[in-house]
């Protein structure tokens, strides 16, 4: 069987290295496989949330307290990372280059974090309005789903500094770009369940 | 959660009245002075054994090499066996519990000795223990060994997020035995529903031992899924096919697949059931639109596909023994691959069978019976497909294969009482009685812990390098299979009396008799138990006599069989190439087992890491802390559980080199010990001359 089936194609870990690519897929598949898990996670969650949307109790309901322009700036600089990302990963796989690779880093983590102080925010002026987990049913199921989320872009964020400080003490070698790589995909993945969120907790919600 | 309450209260609710004898000084009454013997005596049991163990490391000097050898170590197969000795443990505790019940229920007219608040303790640690930490480290433990070693692989993709999930597991078992000395456990049963696990009617620890132990249980269940279905996928040896797969490997896949999907609504309940009990949330609680059927489906979605987690791997051990035993390759390989698929996907349809009397539509109720019903259509494939397997075969009844027919003739029987109970009607009349009780241990007792006592008894010989002593191990498993139809066979009666589960003391005469007999059987099945820890005794004494070094002591079938017995750390010197299904059997057929390779190259290895006890003791203190509300405790925790997971982000040079020249010594060694053993027939396979070399071409089954 030829190494060439098992180049993973994201990468770039030089031609003389069968090894290093049988690694990398076994690795790559192995996140892949974790994605579906935590997929099924938000599945449960959006579940809930669709089955607890009526369940007001009295309080204040998704009109009384969604603030869509706020939400519009947090799907665009979302959005954006992902564009920022995707050309890290183009710098990871063909220049090489870490400067150029960190800087697109860089920005893709101030956009993240953007994302989650307009986030963060948000959640702040809803607690204002006495709009509280602990208030009704369906708050609950909003301030687990969201928040969720957010954790989930909080732990990528995290990731995404450790991979700066790991770069600036190796360099660009295999486990890095592999480090990399996954961390786009989790990216990616984040950014198709806030694509979720937007559409069915505040466009629905909203509508 | 203010920085004022964690100065006042640096231990949260952790005090006096916490420990096991306090409320039997406080009130000595005579209930009190017998539930504080009994608990308090289990509690001196939990911490003398540690002290004990403790003690016997210190004393023969062995923590570093518990360290080094074994708790750090990646190597499947030691991580392996410390799953299945955590699942013995386990099992011993709950067995005992299982006892206690019994004899309270057998003298429990009118009354009896043990308190409704601590008999509800004994049978929700039972049901918990037995699911979560008896039968899934077992079989956790079984496919960590015997899958990389079946498909030809070195070790599992990930080894060191395996000994990771180690250590969450283990965290979470032993935090069920601190609630035995510390506070006290759910009374909410192993599914612990809300509202009644709410704060509102439960504000003490019990439900927040059962949930973080369950949370730690469950993320390291899903990694382990992961983890094994990418290493069946990704590392199988050239030449292993999928259909050239043992079945065991199948079953371990499809277990593992099934957890990938089926434990995050676990996590997802109990993380819910979390924050409203932590944070004032309203998911299931009965005010402000909680919902507490959410919980209900969620539990489910994951508690059905959860019984085929269980069972699954059981399955594949009974396709094993009986394919070995019999001399035979297994009958309808294709279709019990197809089968084991089948009821995997099947097991996703079924959930709402849980709780039929819960209030949804006829209609839907008449959906979910006619799908549970349909799961026996491949269940029933498989149970002919064994016993066609055994047909003109030359059976030999070791004690492997006495579980495997006391599950066949056992499981039908549970399989039909499931069946029973499918029906949505039938259901309604036996719902949360002890029929059911006796339904799902007429499942799981034959069918998973005997298949996993069956797989413990096949592959010890592989793990250790000697056989385990048969006398003992038959009157183990007699005991085990009658005490189980002594114990559970009148409950059936019992049930269709009315008698409800979970029933600390009755009034009815009618239901004594039955209930004495119960205990009676319970009683052989803690001589069973007496009896394995005697046969564990034996078999060691005896073990020089009884080495099997040259590594295929049952003329097996599958590439386990085809290295030494214990295996060499790397597992094969040289990868197998694989050109049939049963490739050891059939290596042997053609003569060309035994091989000195041409050539050994150097092979990597991944080194030890100290990620699996140290995120294992952090997420048991953590955990810890939240029961207790120990905030700065968890806060710590959780600091130092993100750094360990960033330190071990910038780990480089995480594998070492086993020398081909090492490889090569190892490997001659053994090939000599292989030429010197005298091969035997399979009547001598009991017997000190099996030296783990089976003769060829003598037995005259037909195949
Ligand atoms: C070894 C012999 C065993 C005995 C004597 C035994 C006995 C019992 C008894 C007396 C109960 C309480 C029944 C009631 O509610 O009235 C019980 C409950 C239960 N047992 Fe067992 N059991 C045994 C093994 C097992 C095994 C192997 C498993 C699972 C793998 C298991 C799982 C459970 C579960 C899930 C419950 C329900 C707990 C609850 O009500 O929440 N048991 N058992
Ligand atoms: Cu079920």
């Amino acid at each position: 069987m030829s190494y060439e089936t098992f180049r993973y194609p994201g990468l770039n870990l030089g031609r003389a290295h069968p090894e290093a690519h049988d690694a990398a897929e076994t690795l790559m598949f192995g996140f892949w496989v974790f994605m579906m898990s935590d997929a099924i996670l938000f599945g449960m969650v959006f579940g809930t949330y669709v089955i607890q949307l009526d369940a007001t109790a009295g309080g204040p309901g998704p009109r009384d307290i969604y603030d869509i322009k706020s939400v519009l700036i947090q799907t665009m600089l979302l959005l954006a990372s992902s564009f920022t990302f995707g050309m890290a990963s183009l710098s990871n796989k063909h220049k090489g280059s870490p400067p150029r690779l960190l800087a697109w880093l860089v920005v893709t983590l101030l956009l993240g974090v953007g994302f989650l102080v307009f986030e963060v925010r948000d959640f702040l002026s809803m607690f204002d309005m006495g709009a509280v987990p602990s208030r009704s049913g369906f708050l609950s199921a909003f301030f687990d789903l969201v928040p969720l989320h957010g954790l989930h872009v909080t732990c990528a964020c995290i990731w995404l500094i450790c991979l700066v400080g790991q770069i600036a003490r190796y360099g660009l070698d295999t486990d890095v770009k592999l480090s990399v790589m996954r961390l786009a995909l989790f990216w990616h993945f984040l950014d198709i369940i806030w694509i979720a969120i937007f559409s069915v907790v505040y466009l629905a919600g909203l509508a | 959660m203010n920085a004022a309450a964690i100065i006042e209260q640096p231990l949260g609710r952790l005090g006096m009245d916490s420990l096991p004898f306090w409320e039997m000084l406080q009130h000595p009454t005579e209930e009190n002075l017998i539930n504080g013997f009994i608990g308090g005596g289990a509690a001196c049991v939990v911490v003398i054994g540690i002290v004990v163990v403790c003690a016997l490391i210190t004393f023969f000097g062995k923590w570093r090499a518990l360290w080094s050898e074994w708790l750090t170590s990646p190597d499947h197969k030691k991580i392996g066996i410390m799953y299945v000795v955590v699942a013995l443990v386990m099992l011993a505790r709950a067995v005992i519990e299982a006892i206690l019940m019994r004899l309270q229920q057998a003298v429990g007219l009118g009354g009896g000795f043990l308190a409704p608040d601590h008999f509800a303790q004994l049978f929700s640690t039972h049901g918990t223990i037995m699911i979560f930490f008896m039968a899934m480290p077992f079989l956790i433990g079984v496919i960590n060994y015997v899958m990389p070693l079946q498909i030809g692989a070195r070790d599992v993709s990930f080894p060191v997020l395996n000994s990771i999930s180690l250590g969450l597991t283990a965290a979470a078992a032993m935090l069920v035995m601190v609630s035995l000395v510390i506070g006290q456990f759910s009374t909410g049963g192993w599914f612990g529903y809300p509202p009644y696990t709410e704060t509102a009617f439960t504000p003490d620890v019990g439900p927040d031992y059962w949930i973080w132990a369950l949370t730690l249980s469950s993320v390291g269940t899903t990694l382990t899924g992961i983890n094994f279905a990418v290493t069946i996928y990704k590392e199988r040896a050239p030449g292993m096919t999928l259909m050239r797969m043992p079945l065991f490997t199948w079953t371990a896949l499809c277990t593992s697949i099934l957890m990938i999907f089926a434990m995050p609504p676990l996590t997802v309940a109990t993380a819910q059931l979390a924050l409203d009990r932590y944070l004032g949330f309203h998911y299931f609680t009965n005010a402000l639109g909680g919902n507490m059927m959410n919980f209900m489906n969620l539990f489910w979605l994951f508690g059905h596909p959860e019984v085929y987690i269980l069972i699954l791997p059981s399955f594949g051990i009974y396709s094993e023994v009986v394919a070995t035993f019999s001399g035979k390759a297994l009958f309808g390989y294709r279709s019990l691959v197809l089968a084991t698929m089948t009821i995997a996907v099947l097991s996703f349809t079924v959930w709402v069978h849980h709780f039929f009397t819960m209030g949804q539509s006829a209609n839907i109720n008449a959906v979910f019976g006619i799908a549970s019903m349909l799961i026996g259509i491949p269940t029933g494939v498989k149970i002919y497909e064994w016993m066609a397997t055994m047909y003109r075969g030359r059976v030999r009844l070791t004690v492997p294969m006495v579980y495997a027919i006391g599950f066949i003739l056992l499981f039908v029987l549970g399989g039909i009482t499931g069946i029973i109970l499918a029906n949505p009607a039938i259901d309604y009349q036996v719902h949360n009685t002890v029929f059911l009780v006796a339904h799902f241990h007429n499942v799981a007792i034959p069918g998973v812990l005997f298949g996993l006592l069956a797989g413990y008894h096949f592959w010890f010989p592989k793990v250790f390098g000697f056989r385990l002593d048969e006398r003992w191990g038959m009157i183990s498993a007699l005991c085990w299979l009658f005490g189980f139809m002594l114990a559970f066979f009148p409950l059936y009666a019992l049930g269709l009396m009315g008698l409800p589960r979970r029933t600390v003391a009755y009034f009815n005469p009618a239901y004594q008799p039955l209930e004495i007999v119960a205990f009676l059987g319970a009683l052989l099945i803690g001589c069973a138990l007496l009896a394995l820890l005697i046969q564990g005794w034996v078999s060691i004494k005896h073990r020089n006599e009884n080495r099997v070094f040259a590594g295929d002591p049952w003329d097996g079938r599958s590439l386990e069989w085809a290295v030494s017995a214990p295996p060499p750390e790397y597992n094969f010197p040289v990868l197998p190439v694989v050109n049939d299904a049963d490739a050891f059997a059939a290596a042997k057929e053609f003569g060309v087992a035994y091989q000195q390779p041409d050539e050994f190259v150097d092979i990597k290895l991944p080194r030890n890491s100290a990620m699996g006890p140290v995120l294992g003791g952090l997420g048991f203190v953590m955990a810890f802390g939240l029961v207790w509300h120990i905030w700065w405790l968890v806060i710590v925790c959780a600091l130092g559980t993100l750094a360990a997971i960033i330190v071990r982000g910038f780990a480089r040079d995480t594998v070492q080199t086993v020398p081909a020249s090492v490889v090569k010594e190892e490997h001659g060694r053994w090939l000599d010990a292989v030429q010197h053993a005298a091969a035997i027939s399979r009547a001598a396979e009991c017997d000190p001359a099996n030296e783990g070399l089976a003769e060829q071409g003598a037995a005259g089954a037909t195949s």
